[in-house]
Protein backbone atom coordinates (compact mmCIF):
# COMPACT_ATOMS: atom_id res chain seq x y z
CA UNK A 1 0.00 0.00 0.00
CA UNK A 2 2.40 2.16 -1.10
CA UNK A 3 0.08 4.93 -2.26
CA UNK A 4 -2.80 5.25 0.68
CA UNK A 5 -5.13 7.22 -1.06
CA UNK A 6 -6.50 4.98 -3.35
CA UNK A 7 -7.45 2.29 -0.09
CA UNK A 8 -10.42 2.89 2.00
CA UNK A 9 -8.91 3.70 5.65
CA UNK A 10 -10.30 1.57 8.13
CA UNK A 11 -12.81 -0.86 6.44
CA UNK A 12 -15.31 -0.46 9.65
CA UNK A 13 -17.88 -1.61 8.40
CA UNK A 14 -16.35 -5.50 7.11
CA UNK A 15 -15.00 -5.46 10.28
CA UNK A 16 -18.61 -4.90 11.88
CA UNK A 17 -20.11 -7.63 9.44
CA UNK A 18 -17.68 -10.40 10.24
CA UNK A 19 -18.17 -9.93 14.14
CA UNK A 20 -22.36 -10.43 13.50
CA UNK A 21 -22.35 -12.94 11.19
CA UNK A 22 -19.81 -15.01 13.85
CA UNK A 23 -22.61 -14.08 16.45
CA UNK A 24 -25.42 -15.53 14.06
CA UNK A 25 -23.54 -18.77 13.42
CA UNK A 26 -22.27 -19.26 17.22
CA UNK A 27 -26.18 -18.59 17.92
CA UNK A 28 -27.08 -21.54 15.69
CA UNK A 29 -24.69 -23.82 16.99
CA UNK A 30 -25.87 -22.73 20.47
CA UNK A 31 -29.49 -23.57 19.76
CA UNK A 32 -28.95 -27.44 18.84
CA UNK A 33 -26.73 -27.70 22.44
CA UNK A 34 -29.03 -26.07 24.06
CA UNK A 35 -31.70 -28.15 23.06
CA UNK A 36 -29.49 -31.50 23.12
CA UNK A 37 -29.08 -29.99 26.71
CA UNK A 38 -32.75 -29.02 27.19
CA UNK A 39 -34.09 -32.68 26.39
CA UNK A 40 -31.68 -34.98 28.13
CA UNK A 41 -32.74 -32.66 31.55
CA UNK A 42 -36.03 -32.97 31.39
CA UNK A 43 -36.05 -36.85 30.17
CA UNK A 44 -34.06 -37.33 33.22
CA UNK A 45 -35.81 -35.04 35.73
CA UNK A 46 -39.30 -36.84 34.68
CA UNK A 47 -37.59 -40.00 35.19
CA UNK A 48 -36.32 -39.09 38.63
CA UNK A 49 -40.15 -38.35 40.15
CA UNK A 50 -41.14 -41.39 38.00
CA UNK A 51 -38.57 -43.68 39.75
CA UNK A 52 -39.25 -42.26 43.20
CA UNK A 53 -42.46 -44.10 43.16
CA UNK A 54 -41.09 -47.19 41.45
CA UNK A 55 -38.31 -48.89 41.86
CA UNK A 56 -35.70 -48.89 39.13
CA UNK A 57 -35.97 -53.03 40.05
CA UNK A 58 -39.40 -53.17 39.24
CA UNK A 59 -39.58 -50.91 36.03
CA UNK A 60 -36.61 -53.17 34.43
CA UNK A 61 -37.23 -56.51 35.88
CA UNK A 62 -41.39 -57.03 36.08
CA UNK A 63 -43.30 -58.63 33.56
CA UNK A 64 -46.78 -56.76 33.96
CA UNK A 65 -46.94 -53.49 32.37
CA UNK A 66 -50.60 -52.14 33.20
CA UNK A 67 -50.02 -48.05 33.97
CA UNK A 68 -53.32 -46.87 33.34
CA UNK A 69 -55.99 -48.85 35.54
CA UNK A 70 -56.30 -50.03 38.86
CA UNK A 71 -53.93 -52.11 39.87
CA UNK A 72 -51.57 -50.46 38.09
CA UNK A 73 -48.09 -52.25 37.13
CA UNK A 74 -44.90 -50.61 35.62
CA UNK A 75 -42.52 -53.82 34.70
CA UNK A 76 -41.27 -52.67 31.26
CA UNK A 77 -40.41 -56.00 30.14
CA UNK A 78 -43.69 -56.27 27.81
CA UNK A 79 -42.79 -52.91 26.25
CA UNK A 80 -39.18 -53.92 25.31
CA UNK A 81 -39.98 -57.49 24.51
CA UNK A 82 -42.41 -55.62 21.76
CA UNK A 83 -40.16 -53.48 20.30
CA UNK A 84 -37.28 -55.97 20.13
CA UNK A 85 -39.34 -58.02 18.39
CA UNK A 86 -40.68 -55.41 15.76
CA UNK A 87 -36.76 -54.35 15.48
CA UNK A 88 -35.32 -57.85 14.71
CA UNK A 89 -38.85 -58.64 12.24
CA UNK A 90 -37.79 -55.59 10.50
CA UNK A 91 -33.94 -56.52 9.79
CA UNK A 92 -34.82 -59.94 8.98
CA UNK A 93 -37.18 -58.62 6.31
CA UNK A 94 -34.48 -55.29 5.70
CA UNK A 95 -31.11 -57.14 5.81
CA UNK A 96 -31.19 -59.90 2.98
CA UNK A 97 -33.44 -57.48 0.76
CA UNK A 98 -31.21 -54.16 1.04
CA UNK A 99 -27.90 -56.76 1.00
CA UNK A 100 -29.40 -58.11 -2.25
CA UNK A 101 -30.30 -54.52 -3.68
CA UNK A 102 -26.95 -53.12 -3.03
CA UNK A 103 -24.98 -55.93 -4.57
CA UNK A 104 -27.44 -55.80 -7.39
CA UNK A 105 -26.68 -52.05 -7.40
CA UNK A 106 -23.55 -51.57 -7.67
CA UNK A 107 -22.62 -55.17 -9.15
CA UNK A 108 -25.11 -55.87 -11.67
CA UNK A 109 -26.64 -53.18 -12.63
CA UNK A 110 -26.15 -51.19 -15.81
CA UNK A 111 -25.67 -47.44 -15.16
CA UNK A 112 -28.82 -46.61 -17.04
CA UNK A 113 -30.75 -49.53 -14.42
CA UNK A 114 -29.14 -47.77 -11.15
CA UNK A 115 -29.82 -44.45 -12.35
CA UNK A 116 -33.53 -45.34 -12.07
CA UNK A 117 -33.74 -47.68 -9.07
CA UNK A 118 -31.19 -45.33 -7.02
CA UNK A 119 -33.61 -42.35 -6.94
CA UNK A 120 -36.55 -45.20 -6.27
CA UNK A 121 -34.78 -46.16 -3.13
CA UNK A 122 -34.52 -42.62 -2.32
CA UNK A 123 -38.56 -42.08 -2.70
CA UNK A 124 -39.29 -45.03 -0.57
CA UNK A 125 -37.24 -43.19 1.75
CA UNK A 126 -39.26 -39.79 1.92
CA UNK A 127 -42.84 -41.63 2.32
CA UNK A 128 -44.56 -40.02 5.80
CA UNK A 129 -44.65 -43.56 8.11
CA UNK A 130 -47.98 -42.46 9.01
CA UNK A 131 -48.59 -43.56 4.99
CA UNK A 132 -46.80 -46.93 5.77
CA UNK A 133 -49.22 -47.38 8.83
CA UNK A 134 -52.05 -47.23 7.41
CA UNK A 135 -50.52 -49.83 4.16
CA UNK A 136 -49.28 -52.18 7.05
CA UNK A 137 -53.49 -52.14 8.21
CA UNK A 138 -54.79 -52.10 4.75
CA UNK A 139 -52.76 -54.21 2.56
CA UNK A 140 -50.08 -56.26 4.37
CA UNK A 141 -52.83 -57.35 7.94
CA UNK A 142 -55.05 -58.40 5.08
CA UNK A 143 -52.83 -60.43 3.25
CA UNK A 144 -51.60 -62.45 6.56
CA UNK A 145 -54.99 -63.09 7.93
CA UNK A 146 -56.10 -64.29 4.18
CA UNK A 147 -52.96 -66.89 4.76
CA UNK A 148 -53.97 -67.91 8.77
CA UNK A 149 -57.48 -66.71 10.40
CA UNK A 150 -55.18 -66.70 13.74
CA UNK A 151 -53.48 -63.91 12.80
CA UNK A 152 -55.09 -60.95 14.87
CA UNK A 153 -56.34 -57.22 13.72
CA UNK A 154 -52.75 -55.74 14.87
CA UNK A 155 -50.21 -57.99 15.24
CA UNK A 156 -46.37 -57.83 15.53
CA UNK A 157 -45.21 -59.01 12.13
CA UNK A 158 -47.16 -57.13 10.24
CA UNK A 159 -45.50 -53.83 12.19
CA UNK A 160 -42.24 -55.55 11.46
CA UNK A 161 -42.81 -56.41 7.91
CA UNK A 162 -43.81 -52.61 7.08
CA UNK A 163 -40.61 -51.05 9.44
CA UNK A 164 -38.08 -53.43 7.56
CA UNK A 165 -39.66 -51.72 4.18
CA UNK A 166 -38.93 -48.31 5.76
CA UNK A 167 -35.07 -49.33 6.92
CA UNK A 168 -35.09 -50.79 3.39
CA UNK A 169 -33.53 -47.56 1.64
CA UNK A 170 -30.80 -46.92 4.77
CA UNK A 171 -29.37 -50.42 4.52
CA UNK A 172 -29.40 -50.58 0.59
CA UNK A 173 -28.45 -47.00 0.14
CA UNK A 174 -25.42 -47.66 3.10
CA UNK A 175 -24.13 -50.67 1.92
CA UNK A 176 -24.24 -49.87 -2.46
CA UNK A 177 -22.15 -46.74 -1.26
CA UNK A 178 -19.84 -48.61 0.64
CA UNK A 179 -19.32 -51.62 -1.98
CA UNK A 180 -19.28 -48.76 -5.05
CA UNK A 181 -16.21 -47.08 -2.82
CA UNK A 182 -14.24 -50.82 -3.00
CA UNK A 183 -11.45 -50.02 -5.17
CA UNK A 184 -11.60 -51.56 -8.46
CA UNK A 185 -7.94 -52.78 -8.60
CA UNK A 186 -9.08 -55.22 -5.83
CA UNK A 187 -12.19 -56.76 -7.44
CA UNK A 188 -9.80 -57.08 -10.72
CA UNK A 189 -6.78 -58.76 -8.91
CA UNK A 190 -9.53 -60.88 -7.74
CA UNK A 191 -10.64 -61.63 -11.67
CA UNK A 192 -7.14 -62.14 -12.37
CA UNK A 193 -6.94 -65.26 -10.32
CA UNK A 194 -10.01 -66.75 -12.30
CA UNK A 195 -12.48 -66.24 -10.18
CA UNK A 196 -15.91 -65.75 -11.08
CA UNK A 197 -18.58 -62.86 -10.85
CA UNK A 198 -20.26 -64.17 -7.96
CA UNK A 199 -17.30 -65.15 -6.07
CA UNK A 200 -15.43 -61.51 -6.56
CA UNK A 201 -18.73 -60.36 -4.93
CA UNK A 202 -19.71 -62.34 -1.58
CA UNK A 203 -15.49 -63.36 -1.05
CA UNK A 204 -13.73 -59.90 -2.41
CA UNK A 205 -15.98 -56.88 -2.45
CA UNK A 206 -18.19 -57.33 0.60
CA UNK A 207 -15.52 -58.44 3.12
CA UNK A 208 -14.13 -55.48 1.93
CA UNK A 209 -17.39 -53.33 2.67
CA UNK A 210 -17.61 -55.32 6.26
CA UNK A 211 -17.23 -51.82 8.10
CA UNK A 212 -19.88 -49.94 6.07
CA UNK A 213 -22.16 -52.97 6.33
CA UNK A 214 -22.85 -53.50 9.85
CA UNK A 215 -22.87 -49.94 10.86
CA UNK A 216 -25.81 -49.91 8.31
CA UNK A 217 -27.37 -52.83 10.02
CA UNK A 218 -27.24 -50.89 13.15
CA UNK A 219 -28.26 -47.80 12.15
CA UNK A 220 -31.65 -49.42 10.76
CA UNK A 221 -31.88 -51.35 13.69
CA UNK A 222 -31.56 -48.46 16.04
CA UNK A 223 -34.52 -46.45 13.33
CA UNK A 224 -36.28 -49.60 14.10
CA UNK A 225 -36.54 -49.39 17.11
CA UNK A 226 -37.24 -45.72 17.19
CA UNK A 227 -39.78 -45.77 14.43
CA UNK A 228 -43.79 -45.04 15.97
CA UNK A 229 -46.12 -44.29 14.03
CA UNK A 230 -46.23 -46.96 11.78
CA UNK A 231 -45.87 -49.61 14.89
CA UNK A 232 -48.99 -47.65 16.95
CA UNK A 233 -50.64 -48.27 13.78
CA UNK A 234 -49.79 -51.96 12.81
CA UNK A 235 -49.20 -53.63 16.48
CA UNK A 236 -51.81 -52.02 18.82
CA UNK A 237 -51.76 -51.48 22.10
CA UNK A 238 -51.74 -54.54 23.83
CA UNK A 239 -48.59 -54.83 26.12
CA UNK A 240 -47.53 -58.73 26.65
CA UNK A 241 -44.52 -60.95 26.03
CA UNK A 242 -45.29 -63.15 23.40
CA UNK A 243 -43.53 -65.48 21.01
CA UNK A 244 -45.80 -65.41 18.37
CA UNK A 245 -45.70 -62.61 16.27
CA UNK A 246 -49.37 -62.89 15.05
CA UNK A 247 -50.52 -61.37 18.04
CA UNK A 248 -50.74 -57.77 19.22
CA UNK A 249 -47.91 -56.16 21.29
CA UNK A 250 -47.05 -52.54 22.37
CA UNK A 251 -43.44 -51.00 21.67
CA UNK A 252 -42.00 -48.21 23.86
CA UNK A 253 -42.55 -46.00 21.28
CA UNK A 254 -46.28 -46.98 20.83
CA UNK A 255 -46.79 -46.59 24.48
CA UNK A 256 -45.59 -43.03 24.03
CA UNK A 257 -47.69 -42.16 21.41
CA UNK A 258 -50.90 -43.71 23.03
CA UNK A 259 -50.22 -41.56 26.67
CA UNK A 260 -49.06 -38.38 24.90
CA UNK A 261 -52.31 -38.66 22.64
CA UNK A 262 -54.54 -39.22 25.31
CA UNK A 263 -55.66 -36.84 28.19
CA UNK A 264 -52.95 -37.78 31.09
CA UNK A 265 -52.80 -35.16 33.13
CA UNK A 266 -48.60 -33.55 34.07
CA UNK A 267 -47.47 -34.97 36.75
CA UNK A 268 -49.25 -38.12 37.12
CA UNK A 269 -47.10 -40.98 37.22
CA UNK A 270 -48.53 -42.82 34.00
CA UNK A 271 -47.50 -39.44 32.87
CA UNK A 272 -43.94 -39.28 34.30
CA UNK A 273 -43.79 -43.49 33.23
CA UNK A 274 -43.51 -42.26 29.10
CA UNK A 275 -40.49 -39.96 30.16
CA UNK A 276 -38.92 -43.42 31.81
CA UNK A 277 -39.92 -45.65 28.64
CA UNK A 278 -38.15 -42.78 26.55
CA UNK A 279 -35.00 -42.37 28.72
CA UNK A 280 -35.12 -45.76 28.36
CA UNK A 281 -34.85 -46.06 24.27
CA UNK A 282 -32.90 -43.17 24.20
CA UNK A 283 -30.22 -45.30 26.22
CA UNK A 284 -31.16 -48.68 23.65
CA UNK A 285 -30.68 -46.06 20.44
CA UNK A 286 -27.01 -44.52 22.01
CA UNK A 287 -25.68 -47.73 23.05
CA UNK A 288 -26.43 -48.78 19.73
CA UNK A 289 -24.79 -45.95 17.90
CA UNK A 290 -21.93 -46.12 20.18
CA UNK A 291 -21.56 -49.87 18.92
CA UNK A 292 -22.11 -48.74 15.11
CA UNK A 293 -18.55 -45.98 15.57
CA UNK A 294 -16.69 -49.25 17.09
CA UNK A 295 -17.60 -51.46 14.96
CA UNK A 296 -16.82 -48.67 11.36
CA UNK A 297 -13.78 -47.97 13.59
CA UNK A 298 -12.69 -51.44 14.16
CA UNK A 299 -13.65 -52.82 10.75
CA UNK A 300 -12.18 -50.50 8.43
CA UNK A 301 -9.95 -51.39 5.99
CA UNK A 302 -6.96 -48.85 4.83
CA UNK A 303 -7.88 -48.67 1.35
CA UNK A 304 -7.09 -45.41 -0.13
CA UNK B 1 0.73 -76.22 -34.10
CA UNK B 2 4.02 -75.38 -33.33
CA UNK B 3 5.37 -72.19 -32.09
CA UNK B 4 8.13 -70.70 -30.29
CA UNK B 5 5.77 -68.33 -28.67
CA UNK B 6 3.14 -68.86 -25.63
CA UNK B 7 1.28 -65.74 -26.44
CA UNK B 8 1.15 -64.01 -29.94
CA UNK B 9 -0.76 -61.16 -31.15
CA UNK B 10 -2.05 -61.45 -35.22
CA UNK B 11 -3.04 -58.14 -36.43
CA UNK B 12 -4.41 -57.21 -33.46
CA UNK B 13 -6.04 -53.40 -32.76
CA UNK B 14 -7.52 -52.52 -29.81
CA UNK B 15 -10.33 -49.66 -29.28
CA UNK B 16 -12.20 -47.75 -26.57
CA UNK B 17 -15.21 -47.11 -28.38
CA UNK B 18 -14.28 -44.84 -31.39
CA UNK B 19 -10.90 -44.58 -30.38
CA UNK B 20 -8.45 -46.76 -31.58
CA UNK B 21 -5.71 -47.23 -29.49
CA UNK B 22 -3.25 -50.04 -30.56
CA UNK B 23 -2.93 -50.23 -34.00
CA UNK B 24 -2.10 -53.61 -36.22
CA UNK B 25 0.14 -55.04 -33.34
CA UNK B 26 1.66 -58.33 -34.22
CA UNK B 27 4.45 -59.50 -31.52
CA UNK B 28 5.24 -62.62 -30.13
CA UNK B 29 6.24 -63.81 -26.71
CA UNK B 30 8.93 -66.19 -25.83
CA UNK B 31 8.58 -69.35 -23.50
CA UNK B 32 10.05 -68.60 -19.99
CA UNK B 33 11.33 -65.55 -20.63
CA UNK B 34 11.22 -61.48 -19.71
CA UNK B 35 9.55 -59.36 -22.77
CA UNK B 36 9.37 -55.64 -21.84
CA UNK B 37 6.70 -53.41 -22.98
CA UNK B 38 8.30 -49.87 -23.45
CA UNK B 39 7.16 -47.00 -24.84
CA UNK B 40 5.61 -43.35 -23.95
CA UNK B 41 2.51 -42.73 -21.37
CA UNK B 42 -0.46 -43.31 -23.13
CA UNK B 43 0.42 -45.27 -26.06
CA UNK B 44 -1.07 -48.74 -25.48
CA UNK B 45 1.03 -50.64 -23.58
CA UNK B 46 -1.63 -51.11 -20.24
CA UNK B 47 -4.51 -51.92 -23.18
CA UNK B 48 -2.25 -54.57 -25.35
CA UNK B 49 -1.20 -56.33 -21.61
CA UNK B 50 -4.92 -56.86 -20.43
CA UNK B 51 -6.34 -58.36 -23.46
CA UNK B 52 -3.76 -61.20 -22.69
CA UNK B 53 -5.85 -62.35 -19.65
CA UNK B 54 -8.95 -60.96 -21.11
CA UNK B 55 -9.09 -58.48 -18.38
CA UNK B 56 -10.64 -55.38 -20.76
CA UNK B 57 -14.09 -57.43 -20.83
CA UNK B 58 -14.83 -55.13 -17.86
CA UNK B 59 -14.80 -52.24 -20.27
CA UNK B 60 -18.31 -51.63 -21.84
CA UNK B 61 -16.69 -49.94 -24.96
CA UNK B 62 -13.65 -51.96 -25.36
CA UNK B 63 -13.41 -54.16 -28.53
CA UNK B 64 -11.23 -55.82 -30.47
CA UNK B 65 -10.05 -57.12 -34.00
CA UNK B 66 -7.54 -59.74 -35.25
CA UNK B 67 -5.89 -62.66 -32.49
CA UNK B 68 -4.89 -63.65 -29.79
CA UNK B 69 -3.33 -66.87 -29.54
CA UNK B 70 -2.49 -68.51 -26.37
CA UNK B 71 -0.46 -71.95 -27.51
CA UNK B 72 -1.62 -71.67 -30.89
CA UNK B 73 -5.50 -71.45 -29.45
CA UNK B 74 -7.25 -67.91 -30.11
CA UNK B 75 -8.30 -66.84 -26.80
CA UNK B 76 -11.30 -64.46 -27.93
CA UNK B 77 -12.59 -66.39 -30.73
CA UNK B 78 -12.47 -70.24 -29.83
CA UNK B 79 -15.14 -71.33 -27.18
CA UNK B 80 -13.23 -71.05 -23.79
CA UNK B 81 -14.36 -70.33 -20.93
CA UNK B 82 -12.55 -66.84 -19.51
CA UNK B 83 -12.36 -67.40 -16.16
CA UNK B 84 -10.69 -70.96 -16.55
CA UNK B 85 -8.90 -69.06 -18.97
CA UNK B 86 -7.31 -66.88 -16.87
CA UNK B 87 -5.66 -69.47 -14.64
CA UNK B 88 -3.20 -70.00 -16.98
CA UNK B 89 -2.43 -65.99 -16.72
CA UNK B 90 -1.67 -63.94 -14.16
CA UNK B 91 -1.41 -60.63 -13.65
CA UNK B 92 0.57 -58.02 -10.85
CA UNK B 93 -0.61 -54.73 -10.78
CA UNK B 94 0.54 -51.32 -10.95
CA UNK B 95 -0.11 -50.82 -7.80
CA UNK B 96 -0.32 -53.64 -4.97
CA UNK B 97 -4.12 -54.87 -4.54
CA UNK B 98 -3.26 -57.72 -1.64
CA UNK B 99 -7.14 -58.41 -0.54
CA UNK B 100 -7.99 -57.53 3.20
CA UNK B 101 -7.98 -60.91 4.69
CA UNK B 102 -4.15 -62.85 6.28
CA UNK B 103 -1.40 -63.17 4.33
CA UNK B 104 -2.37 -66.97 3.61
CA UNK B 105 -5.47 -66.62 2.63
CA UNK B 106 -4.60 -64.10 -0.36
CA UNK B 107 -2.58 -67.22 -1.78
CA UNK B 108 -4.58 -69.87 -1.51
CA UNK B 109 -7.98 -67.92 -1.93
CA UNK B 110 -7.50 -68.61 -5.97
CA UNK B 111 -6.37 -71.74 -5.79
CA UNK B 112 -9.41 -72.46 -3.19
CA UNK B 113 -12.03 -71.13 -5.76
CA UNK B 114 -10.30 -72.98 -8.84
CA UNK B 115 -10.36 -76.61 -7.03
CA UNK B 116 -6.85 -77.35 -5.92
CA UNK B 117 -6.36 -80.57 -4.33
CA UNK B 118 -3.03 -79.84 -2.80
CA UNK B 119 -2.13 -79.12 0.27
CA UNK B 120 -2.51 -75.45 1.12
CA UNK B 121 0.18 -75.04 3.80
CA UNK B 122 2.69 -76.19 1.28
CA UNK B 123 1.25 -74.18 -1.43
CA UNK B 124 1.87 -71.30 1.23
CA UNK B 125 5.18 -71.90 2.08
CA UNK B 126 6.46 -72.71 -1.52
CA UNK B 127 4.65 -69.48 -3.28
CA UNK B 128 6.30 -67.62 -0.78
CA UNK B 129 9.39 -68.68 -0.63
CA UNK B 130 9.46 -68.19 -4.85
CA UNK B 131 7.92 -64.81 -4.06
CA UNK B 132 10.81 -64.06 -2.06
CA UNK B 133 8.83 -62.97 0.93
CA UNK B 134 8.63 -65.99 2.83
CA UNK B 135 11.35 -65.43 5.59
CA UNK B 136 10.12 -62.42 6.48
CA UNK B 137 6.47 -63.61 7.06
CA UNK B 138 6.59 -67.14 8.03
CA UNK B 139 6.01 -66.24 11.55
CA UNK B 140 2.68 -63.90 10.42
CA UNK B 141 0.88 -65.65 8.00
CA UNK B 142 -2.17 -64.83 10.00
CA UNK B 143 -2.09 -61.05 9.99
CA UNK B 144 -3.33 -58.89 7.33
CA UNK B 145 -2.21 -58.56 4.17
CA UNK B 146 -2.79 -55.05 4.26
CA UNK B 147 -0.27 -54.43 7.38
CA UNK B 148 2.99 -55.46 4.88
CA UNK B 149 4.89 -52.59 3.59
CA UNK B 150 3.73 -51.67 -0.48
CA UNK B 151 6.94 -53.66 -1.84
CA UNK B 152 6.36 -56.66 0.56
CA UNK B 153 2.62 -56.42 -0.26
CA UNK B 154 3.63 -56.30 -4.47
CA UNK B 155 5.76 -59.66 -3.78
CA UNK B 156 2.55 -60.79 -1.94
CA UNK B 157 0.68 -60.30 -5.43
CA UNK B 158 3.17 -61.92 -6.88
CA UNK B 159 3.21 -65.32 -4.46
CA UNK B 160 -1.04 -65.03 -4.83
CA UNK B 161 -0.05 -64.69 -8.89
CA UNK B 162 2.39 -68.11 -8.13
CA UNK B 163 -0.02 -70.07 -6.28
CA UNK B 164 -2.24 -70.51 -9.46
CA UNK B 165 1.01 -72.29 -11.13
CA UNK B 166 0.32 -70.19 -14.06
CA UNK B 167 2.04 -70.23 -17.48
CA UNK B 168 2.32 -66.36 -18.28
CA UNK B 169 2.72 -63.86 -15.18
CA UNK B 170 1.68 -59.85 -16.84
CA UNK B 171 2.98 -57.29 -14.90
CA UNK B 172 2.12 -53.60 -15.55
CA UNK B 173 4.14 -51.00 -14.17
CA UNK B 174 5.02 -53.50 -11.19
CA UNK B 175 7.27 -51.01 -9.13
CA UNK B 176 5.96 -47.32 -10.09
CA UNK B 177 4.60 -47.23 -6.70
CA UNK B 178 7.88 -48.63 -4.73
CA UNK B 179 11.00 -47.35 -3.93
CA UNK B 180 14.41 -48.38 -5.41
CA UNK B 181 15.13 -51.14 -2.31
CA UNK B 182 11.90 -52.31 -3.34
CA UNK B 183 12.29 -52.44 -6.55
CA UNK B 184 15.26 -53.84 -6.39
CA UNK B 185 14.39 -56.55 -5.17
CA UNK B 186 11.49 -56.94 -7.23
CA UNK B 187 13.27 -57.08 -10.21
CA UNK B 188 15.73 -59.85 -8.61
CA UNK B 189 12.69 -61.83 -8.39
CA UNK B 190 11.31 -61.17 -11.71
CA UNK B 191 14.95 -62.42 -13.36
CA UNK B 192 14.76 -65.85 -10.97
CA UNK B 193 10.83 -66.38 -11.85
CA UNK B 194 11.82 -66.22 -15.77
CA UNK B 195 12.96 -70.03 -15.62
CA UNK B 196 9.70 -71.04 -14.46
CA UNK B 197 7.70 -68.44 -16.47
CA UNK B 198 6.82 -66.52 -19.41
CA UNK B 199 6.90 -62.99 -17.78
CA UNK B 200 5.73 -59.59 -19.94
CA UNK B 201 6.18 -56.77 -18.03
CA UNK B 202 5.49 -53.01 -18.88
CA UNK B 203 7.77 -50.39 -17.44
CA UNK B 204 8.55 -46.77 -18.66
CA UNK B 205 12.08 -47.13 -16.57
CA UNK B 206 14.40 -48.25 -19.65
CA UNK B 207 17.20 -49.46 -17.63
CA UNK B 208 14.94 -51.44 -15.79
CA UNK B 209 14.28 -53.07 -19.26
CA UNK B 210 17.50 -53.12 -20.54
CA UNK B 211 18.51 -54.85 -16.91
CA UNK B 212 15.63 -57.97 -16.59
CA UNK B 213 14.55 -58.48 -20.18
CA UNK B 214 15.33 -60.98 -23.14
CA UNK B 215 13.51 -58.97 -25.56
CA UNK B 216 11.87 -55.66 -25.71
CA UNK B 217 9.07 -54.30 -27.66
CA UNK B 218 9.03 -50.81 -28.60
CA UNK B 219 5.36 -48.69 -28.81
CA UNK B 220 4.23 -45.57 -29.81
CA UNK B 221 0.59 -44.14 -30.52
CA UNK B 222 -0.84 -47.19 -30.76
CA UNK B 223 2.12 -48.79 -33.11
CA UNK B 224 4.55 -51.49 -32.39
CA UNK B 225 8.03 -49.78 -33.71
CA UNK B 226 9.88 -52.22 -33.12
CA UNK B 227 10.64 -56.02 -31.31
CA UNK B 228 13.76 -57.63 -30.46
CA UNK B 229 16.41 -59.33 -28.33
CA UNK B 230 16.86 -56.19 -25.59
CA UNK B 231 20.59 -55.50 -26.35
CA UNK B 232 20.41 -55.40 -29.78
CA UNK B 233 17.30 -52.79 -29.40
CA UNK B 234 18.71 -50.70 -27.13
CA UNK B 235 22.69 -50.65 -28.76
CA UNK B 236 21.56 -50.47 -32.29
CA UNK B 237 17.87 -49.32 -32.84
CA UNK B 238 16.59 -49.69 -36.37
CA UNK B 239 13.92 -47.21 -36.13
CA UNK B 240 15.10 -43.76 -35.30
CA UNK B 241 11.93 -42.89 -32.76
CA UNK B 242 13.30 -46.33 -31.06
CA UNK B 243 16.49 -44.02 -30.95
CA UNK B 244 15.36 -41.01 -29.80
CA UNK B 245 13.03 -42.63 -27.10
CA UNK B 246 15.67 -44.65 -25.44
CA UNK B 247 18.05 -41.63 -26.03
CA UNK B 248 15.71 -39.90 -23.76
CA UNK B 249 15.04 -37.18 -26.31
CA UNK B 250 10.90 -37.91 -25.46
CA UNK B 251 8.82 -40.07 -23.40
N1 LIG C 1 -11.01 -47.49 -19.84
C1 LIG C 1 -10.67 -46.67 -20.86
N2 LIG C 1 -11.63 -46.05 -21.58
C2 LIG C 1 -11.31 -45.22 -22.60
N3 LIG C 1 -10.06 -44.96 -22.98
C3 LIG C 1 -9.04 -45.54 -22.31
C4 LIG C 1 -9.30 -46.43 -21.21
N4 LIG C 1 -8.12 -46.86 -20.73
C5 LIG C 1 -7.17 -46.27 -21.50
N5 LIG C 1 -7.71 -45.48 -22.44
C6 LIG C 1 -6.98 -44.71 -23.45
O1 LIG C 1 -6.21 -45.58 -24.23
C7 LIG C 1 -4.96 -45.04 -24.52
C8 LIG C 1 -3.87 -46.00 -24.10
O2 LIG C 1 -3.90 -46.14 -22.71
P1 LIG C 1 -2.99 -47.18 -21.93
O3 LIG C 1 -3.09 -48.49 -22.60
O4 LIG C 1 -3.35 -47.11 -20.50
O5 LIG C 1 -1.54 -46.56 -22.17
P2 LIG C 1 -0.17 -46.84 -21.39
O6 LIG C 1 -0.37 -48.00 -20.49
O7 LIG C 1 0.82 -47.10 -22.47
O8 LIG C 1 0.17 -45.59 -20.66
C9 LIG C 1 -4.88 -43.71 -23.80
O9 LIG C 1 -5.12 -42.69 -24.75
C10 LIG C 1 -5.99 -43.76 -22.80
O10 LIG C 1 -6.54 -42.50 -22.63
MG1 LIG D 1 -0.28 -48.09 -18.35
Amino acid sequence: MQNQALWSGSRKFQKLKESVVTRILLFCAGVSVLTTVGINLILFLESFWFFKEISVSEFLLSTNWAPLFEPRHFGVIPLVTGTLSVAFGALFVALPMGLGIAVFLSEYASPKLRAVVKPMLEILAGIPSVVYGYFALTTITPFLRSISESVEVFNAASAAIVVGIMVLPTIASICDDTMTAVPKSLREGAFALGAKKFEVVSQVVVPAALSGILASFILAFSRAIGETMAVTLAAGATPQVTLNPFEGIQTMTAYIAQVSMGDTPHGSIEYQSIFAVGLLLFLMTLVMNLMSQYIVKRFARRYE
Amino acid sequence: MSSEYVLETKDLSLSYGDNQVVNNVSVGFKEKAVTALIGPSGCGKSTLLRTFNRMNDFIDVFSHSGEVLFRGKDIYNSPLDVTDFRRNVGMVFQKPNPFSSSIKKNITWGPKINGYQGDFDELVETSLKKASLWNEVKDKLNSSGLDLSGGQQQRLCIARAIAMDPSVILMDEPCSALDPQSTAAIEKLITELQENYTIIIVTHNMQQAARISEDTAFMYEGDLVEVGETSQLFSSPEHKLTQDYIGGRFG
